[in-house]
C-alpha cells in the first residue's frame, strides 16, 4: 500500500498552495463581508486549468485525477471556503454528469467548454419541497415536439446566477416517482430561465447561493442528458463524486484553521509565555491534527478509489461525514483557542467557523451520510 | 524564433535560516525555487510564444540533478525543451566559471535569437552570469529590462535605471536580462504540469556534451575562491530625531557632544 501522492499530484499542491496563498487569502475577508461572488479569481484559476482537473484533455480537461483536483479544492479552501466550492460545484455536479452521462455531441458542445474553463457550472436538484427527499420533485418537462417545455423552481443552487450551463433535473413522469425523474442540460440564456432570490448566508458568503425559475423554458429534445427517467440515478452519482469535493472543501477548512491556530498560540503570551506551552492547550492541538489527518485519509482515499473506477459511493460519504464533522469541531476549538480575538473579524478563524458549518449539511445532510453508509454496511 | 532561457534554483530565502555557529545557510529543508528574476525572463520568453507563432523557448540550467525540479516548473509553465547542465566537473563554480559552462552549452545548442537571463539571483546577488554569457559568446546585451518590444529583426527594449529608463534598440540575437517589472509571472498550469512529467523530457547534459575549455569551468577554473562567510554583527535600530528643524538640530548637537564627537 503507497500512501504517497504523485509527481504531478506534489507539484499541484504546491502550486494551487502559491495560488490561494496570492490570489485568494488575501480578498477572503472582503468578499465575505461583501457577499461579492470573486469573478476575477475564478478567471485566474481558468488561466492556470484549474476548472477542468479530472477530465481528459480531448474534452479540454487537465488530463489529471480525482485526487489532484481533491488537492486543490482542499489548498483553496484553506485560505477561502468560498473559492473551494465554486471549483467543486462547477467541476463536480455541474461538469462531471455530462463527462459520465453525455453524448459526444453533449460533450463537444457542452463538457469542452466546462472543462477548459470557458464556462461555469452548476448543478439544480433541490427544491423548496424536495431536499433530503429529493424524489419529491416538482418541476416538470414535458416533451413537445422537438423541446421539453420546463416549469417550477430550484433552491439554494450553488454558482447560481454565476453559471453558464445549468444540470436539471425535473419531473418527465410523475406516476413513476423516482423513475419518473430526467437530467437536462439548460443554458443559462434560455428564454424563460431566471435567477430568483440570492441567499444571505452564515458562511462561504461569497458563494452565490440563488433560486432557479422556470417558466415555459424550452429546452432543445438533444439536451436529455441520459435518458428519459434516468434522472434520480445521474442526480445520485453525481452526488456521490461531489460528496468527495465537499469532504475536500471541509479538509480544507479544517486544514486552515490549524494553520492559524498553530501561528497564533505560538505568538500570543500569557502567563508570561506563550499559551503553546500549556498542555491543556497541546492536547487540544493534538486532537484537532489527529482528526484533520484522519479525515485526509478518508478524503484522499475516496477520490483514489473514484479514480481506479472502484466503487466509492460509501466512501465518499464516509470522507465527507467525517471531515466536514471535523471542519465544525477544529474551527470551533481554533475559534476558542484564539479566545476574544478569535470571536472577531480580526482574524480568519470566526469566518472559518461560520464557512465550516454547511459542510454538515449540503450535498447530503450528515444525517443522509449515515443512511447511505449503513445502507452500505447492510446491504 | 528560438528564445534560451538561463534560469537557476536558488532557495527560497523567505524560509532560509543562517547556522549562527558557521555562518552558513541551513539547507535542509528549505524549498527550492525558480530565482525570481529568472521566472520574469521565462515568463517574457512565453509571452513572445504566445504571441509569435514558431516560437520555441529551452529553458537551461546548471546544477546538481535536484535541479530538474525547476526545470519540470518552467515546462508547466509552458517552455518547450529543457537542458540541464550536470557534471562533477562543473562543480564549485564561481559566476566566471558558470557563465563559461552555460555559454559552452548555448555554442552546441545553435541558432538562437534572444538569451533572456535574470538579473540577479538572490542567493549570490552576483548579476554577472548574463552579462558574462553575453561577452563569451560576443553577443549585444541589454540589462536590466523592465519593457520588451520585438521590431522586426531588432528588439526594443527599456532598460531601467535609477530615475527613469533608456529605450534601446538591438538586432538579434541579444542577450537580456530581465528585473521584477518586466511582468507578473504566470502559474503553472495544471496541464502542464501533466505534460511536464508526461510526454515532456529534460535533457541531461555533461561535459562530453558542450564545447567548452576544461581549465575554464568548475572550481579550479573559478578566479573567485571564497575566503570566509559570516554574519555580520547586527546593529541597532538608532534614533530618529523628531520636531522642526531647529530642535532637530540642537538634538542632534546635543547627542555629538554626549558622545564626545564634537
Amino acid at each position: 500500500m503507497n500512501f504517497s501522492l504523485t509527481k504531478e499530484q506534489e507539484m499541484i499542491r504546491k502550486v494551487i498552495n502559491d495560488f490561494a496563498e496570492n490570489e485568494v487569502k488575501p480578498i477572503a475577508a472582503e468578499i465575505d463581508e461583501t457577499e461579492r461572488f470573486p469573478k476575477e479569481t475564478v478567471e485566474k484559476m481558468v488561466k492556470a486549468d484549474m476548472m477542468g482537473i479530472p477530465f481528459p484533455k480531448e474534452y479540454g480537461g487537465a488530463g489529471g485525477d480525482d485526487l489532484a483536483y481533491v488537492i486543490a479544492v482542499e489548498e483553496l479552501s484553506k485560505k477561502c471556503a468560498t473559492t473551494g466550492v465554486i471549483l467543486s460545484a462547477h467541476t463536480s455536479l455541474g461538469t462531471w454528469p455530462i463527462y459520465k452521462y453525455g453524448t459526444e455531441e453533449q460533450k463537444q458542445k457542452y463538457l469542452r467548454p466546462l472543462a477548459e474553463g470557458k464556462h461555469l457550472g452548476a448543478f439544480g436538484l433541490t427544491e423548496p419541497n424536495a431536499g433530503t427527499d429529493a424524489s419529491g420533485q416538482q418541476t416538470t418537462a414535458v416533451l413537445e415536439g422537438d423541446h421539453y417545455i420546463l416549469n417550477g423552481s430550484k433552491v439554494f443552487i450553488t454558482n447560481g446566477g454565476q453559471a453558464d450551463i445549468y444540470i436539471v433535473m425535473a419531473m418527465t413522469d410523475k406516476t413513476k416517482g423516482t423513475r419518473g425523474i430526467s437530467a437536462f442540460i439548460v443554458e443559462a440564456g434560455y428564454e424563460g430561465f431566471k435567477i430568483g432570490k440570492k441567499e444571505d448566508k452564515l458562511g462561504i458568503r461569497a458563494s452565490a447561493t440563488t433560486e432557479l425559475i422556470f417558466e415555459n423554458v424550452k429546452v432543445p429534445k438533444e439536451n436529455l442528458l441520459a435518458a428519459e427517467g434516468k434522472g434520480f440515478k445521474v442526480a445520485m452519482s453525481t452526488l456521490d463524486g461531489g460528496r468527495i469535493g465537499i469532504a475536500a472543501q471541509a479538509l480544507g477548512i479544517a486544514q486552515g484553521a490549524m494553520d492559524e491556530t498553530v501561528k497564533y498560540v505560538k505568538e500570543r503570551e500569557q502567563f508570561g509565555r506563550p499559551i503553546a506551552k500549556f498542555q491543556g492547550l497541546q492536547w487540544m492541538l493534538a486532537d484537532m491534527e489527529t482528526k484533520i489527518n484522519a479525515a485526509r485519509h478518508l478524503v484522499y482515499n475516496a477520490a483514489y478509489r473514484k479514480s481506479q473506477g472502484l466503487s466509492y459511493g460509501k466512501e465518499a460519504a464516509m470522507a465527507k461525514l467525517y471531515a466536514s464533522e471535523t471542519a465544525m469541531e477544529v474551527t470551533t476549538k481554533a475559534v476558542q483557542l484564539h479566545g476574544g480575538y478569535g470571536y472577531t473579524k480580526d482574524y480568519p478563524v470566526e469566518r472559518m467557523m461560520r464557512d465550516a458549518k454547511i459542510t454538515e449539511i449540503y450535498e447530503g445532510t450528515s444525517e443522509v451520510q449515515k443512511m447511505v453508509i449503513a445502507g452500505n454496511v447492510l446491504a | 524564433m528560438n528564445i534560451i532561457v538561463c534560469i537557476k534554483q536558488v532557495p527560497d530565502t523567505n524560509e532560509v535560516k543562517i547556522d549562527k555557529k558557521t555562518g552558513t545557510l541551513i539547507r535542509e529543508g528549505v524549498p527550492s525555487i525558480i530565482n525570481p528574476d529568472d521566472r520574469n525572463a521565462l515568463e517574457e520568453a512565453l509571452r513572445l510564444k504566445d504571441k509569435y507563432e514558431d516560437t520555441k523557448v529551452t529553458v537551461l540550467t546548471m546544477g546538481p540533478p535536484q535541479a530538474k525540479v525547476a526545470l519540470n516548473e518552467a515546462f508547466a509553465m509552458g517552455a518547450d525543451e529543457a537542458i540541464l547542465l550536470s557534471d562533477r566537473a562543473f562543480a564549485g563554480a564561481d559566476t566566471w566559471a558558470t557563465s563559461t559552462t552555460l555559454a559552452g552549452a548555448i555554442k552546441k545548442m545553435g541558432d538562437f535569437d534572444i538569451i533572456f537571463c535574470g538579473r540577479q539571483a538572490i542567493d549570490g546577488d552576483t548579476a554577472q552570469v548574463g552579462p558574462q554569457i553575453g561577452e563569451h559568446l560576443d553577443l549585444p546585451q541589454i540589462t536590466y529590462v523592465e519593457d520588451l518590444k520585438l521590431d522586426g529583426d531588432n528588439v526594443v527594449a527599456h532598460r531601467a535605471i535609477e530615475d527613469g529608463h533608456y529605450v534601446i534598440k538591438s538586432e538579434m540575437p541579444v542577450l537580456l536580462t530581465a528585473i521584477g517589472e518586466l511582468n507578473e509571472p504566470r502559474y503553472p498550469s495544471i496541464k502542464g504540469i501533466y505534460e511536464a512529467f508526461g510526454e515532456k523530457e529534460i535533457k541531461v547534459w555533461s561535459l562530453d556534451d558542450i564545447i567548452v575549455d576544461t581549465n575554464q569551468i568548475g572550481l579550479k577554473g573559478s578566479p573567485t575562491q571564497v575566503k570566509k562567510s559570516f554574519t555580520p554583527a547586527t546593529r541597532s535600530a538608532g534614533e530618529i530625531l523628531e520636531g522642526n528643524n531647529s530642535d532637530k538640530v540642537r538634538n542632534l548637537i546635543v547627542r555629538l557632544k554626549e558622545r564626545q564627537i564634537i
